[in-house]
């Protein structure tokens, strides 16, 4: 039941930080709601992992914790080069 | 429960397929791609199609957003505005998901055991898997065994896009003359790196030789180790990646596991067997079979670790040679 | 019995934090404070919820893994905000007294 509860809490979360990405004043208010999302996919394979009791998938938690690193990583690397040669 | 959230996955990734179609902000584009496949590989974990959600989690939402990242540096940041009219596309896009619509009428109920969809070869390989390979997870034995053929060719796929890409970008030329880059005032990146990137290689290692007993592989495998290769990139600068992973080494890298891939499949022809047949690998067919997928998904591994980073080197160094000049 | 009362409550308060910040990225003035209010409380919001999730484990391979994402999710998040905002202070975004008082001179 709590377990339903968080799911459905970490979803308006992600939900929200979509929205946030999505209607943006700058561009890193936008990164800094997509990062938001990533993290908490993480957190919501976890739970439904354990909302569906077959919690050995965890693989995926780790490889979205990880891929969400690198893409802030590269948004941001490539964000300096377009903002230098793009303008 | 499964079904609300996937509701409220399914809405999330319509809103974000929308505001792929309406921003114009070409960075946003595809910084809400990788939203895309971040939504659409929890759909996948939700529909416990598990294999697949790590490919789409490692290859759709990692690769592909810096590759395109990549693109984007160095063909600019607007969408250009098109002068079409708008009315015919629109039609034609309703008149086809109208009749698109109509068509699921017809099928059958989802998720249904009964349906012909699994009745096909899916009972088959359910059925005889454990006793003709005996790998926990399924899905390596019929992505690497049974399906062995699609999976050289997938492999191949790739191994030919790299190709592709290295002949129009051409690798990088390892020069000494290391080019300031804006991320190596991080210091504090740069530390956090140095403790992740082992660990993401490590990850890698245990995905790519714990496919048989869960979900990963070579494919997911290969993606992950040339992820951590990336971060190092981005973080300490191109130069010096090139220089710990040289590109003429993911050359060979690139073609070698290829070769592995099909050597296996003839060194099987040789000990008797038809082409890409583990059975004869050992004496045991079931030893046979692990020995076989083993090698093949170390060989699939090793070309796709090699052909996504030569591709993220080509476009990296086109990018830092366009921002330096 | 009283592991999962504490799971539970774990796991509520850390729904409540990651709420809070969703909320904080639309209610803060300016963007550092945004970036503050997201990167807090997505790190005690993990903390908490993978901490909740431990406690429902047999403390076997699952924890392990469990510990394990939650230290990477530890490393990883902050870092990234912090070079977030190290970039957007680089890339000229003002804070919220700083656009003040350029309002006031201008006025």
């Amino acid at each position: 039941m709590v377990l339903a509860a968080t799911c459905i809490a970490v979803l308006s979360v992600m939900a929200l930080a979509l929205a946030r990405a999505l209607q943006a004043d700058t561009v890193y208010d936008r990164i800094l709601g997509i990062n938001m999302f990533g993290t908490k996919t993480a957190v919501l394979i976890a739970l439904m992992g354990f909302l569906s009791e077959r919690p050995d998938f965890l693989d995926i938690a780790i490889v979205y914790a990880l891929i969400n690193f690198i893409g802030m990583i590269a948004v941001l690397r490539f964000f300096e080069y377009t903002a230098t040669s793009g303008r | 429960m499964a079904e609300l959230i996937n509701l409220l996955l399914l809405g999330m990734l319509a809103v974000t397929a929308l505001g792929v179609v309406f921003l114009k902000d070409l960075f946003a584009v595809v910084m809400l791609f990788g939203i895309y496949s971040f939504l659409s590989a929890l759909i996948f974990v939700n529909l416990d199609a598990v294999d697949v959600a790590f490919t789409e989690a490692a290859v759709g939402a990692g690769i592909s957003t810096v590759l395109m990242l990549g693109t984007l540096s160095l063909t600019g940041r607007q969408e250009k505005m098109s002068g079409h009219k708008t009315l015919l596309p629109l039609l034609v896009v309703v008149t086809t998901g109208a009749a698109l619509i109509y068509g699921t009428l017809d099928m059958p109920p989802f998720g249904n055991p009964e349906n012909p969809v699994h009745q096909h070869v899916a009972l088959r390989y359910i059925q005889d898997s454990p006793q003709e390979i005996g790998l926990p997870n399924m899905v390596t034995s019929v992505l690497a065994s049974y399906r062995g053929f699609d999976t050289l060719g997938e492999t191949a796929v790739v191994f030919a896009a790299a190709i592709g890409v290295l002949s129009l970008l051409g690798l990088p030329k390892q020069d000494r003359a290391a080019i300031e880059s804006g991320l190596e005032s991080h210091l504090v990146l740069k530390v956090v790196a140095k403790i992740i990137i082992p660990l993401i290689i490590l990850f890698a290692l245990y995905v790519q030789f714990h496919g048989d007993y869960g979900p990963g592989g070579g494919f997911q495998a290969g993606v992950i180790a040339a992820a951590a290769i990336i971060l190092y990139a981005l973080v300490f600068g191109l130069p010096l990646a090139t220089q710990v992973v040289q590109p003429g080494l993911l050359k060979a890298l690139a073609a070698l596991g290829v070769l592995l891939y099909a050597g296996t499949g003839v060194a099987s022809f040789f000990l008797g067997g038809n082409f890409l047949d583990y059975n004869v690998l050992a004496a045991d067919p079931v030893a046979g079979q692990h020995l076989g997928i083993i090698l093949i998904e170390l060989g699939v591994g090793i070309t796709v670790f090699a052909a996504m980073l030569s591709i993220f080197y080509a476009f990296a160094s086109k990018a830092e040679r366009k921002n330096i000049q | 019995m009283i592991l999962e009362t504490i799971s539970n409550i774990l796991l509520i308060v850390g729904a409540f934090f990651a709420l809070t910040g969703a909320y904080g990225l639309f209610k803060f003035p300016d963007f550092f404070t945004r970036v503050h209010a997201a990167s807090v409380t997505d790190s005690i919001a993990t903390i908490l919820l993978f901490l909740g999730l431990i406690l429902r484990t047999d403390f076997d391979l699952v924890a392990v893994k469990l510990v394990f994402v939650l230290v990477f999710v530890l490393l990883t998040s902050p870092t990234a905000s912090h070079a977030l905002a190290k970039s957007a202070r680089h890339g000229g975004v003002a804070t919220l007294a700083e656009s003040n008082n350029k309002d006031n001179t201008d006025g």
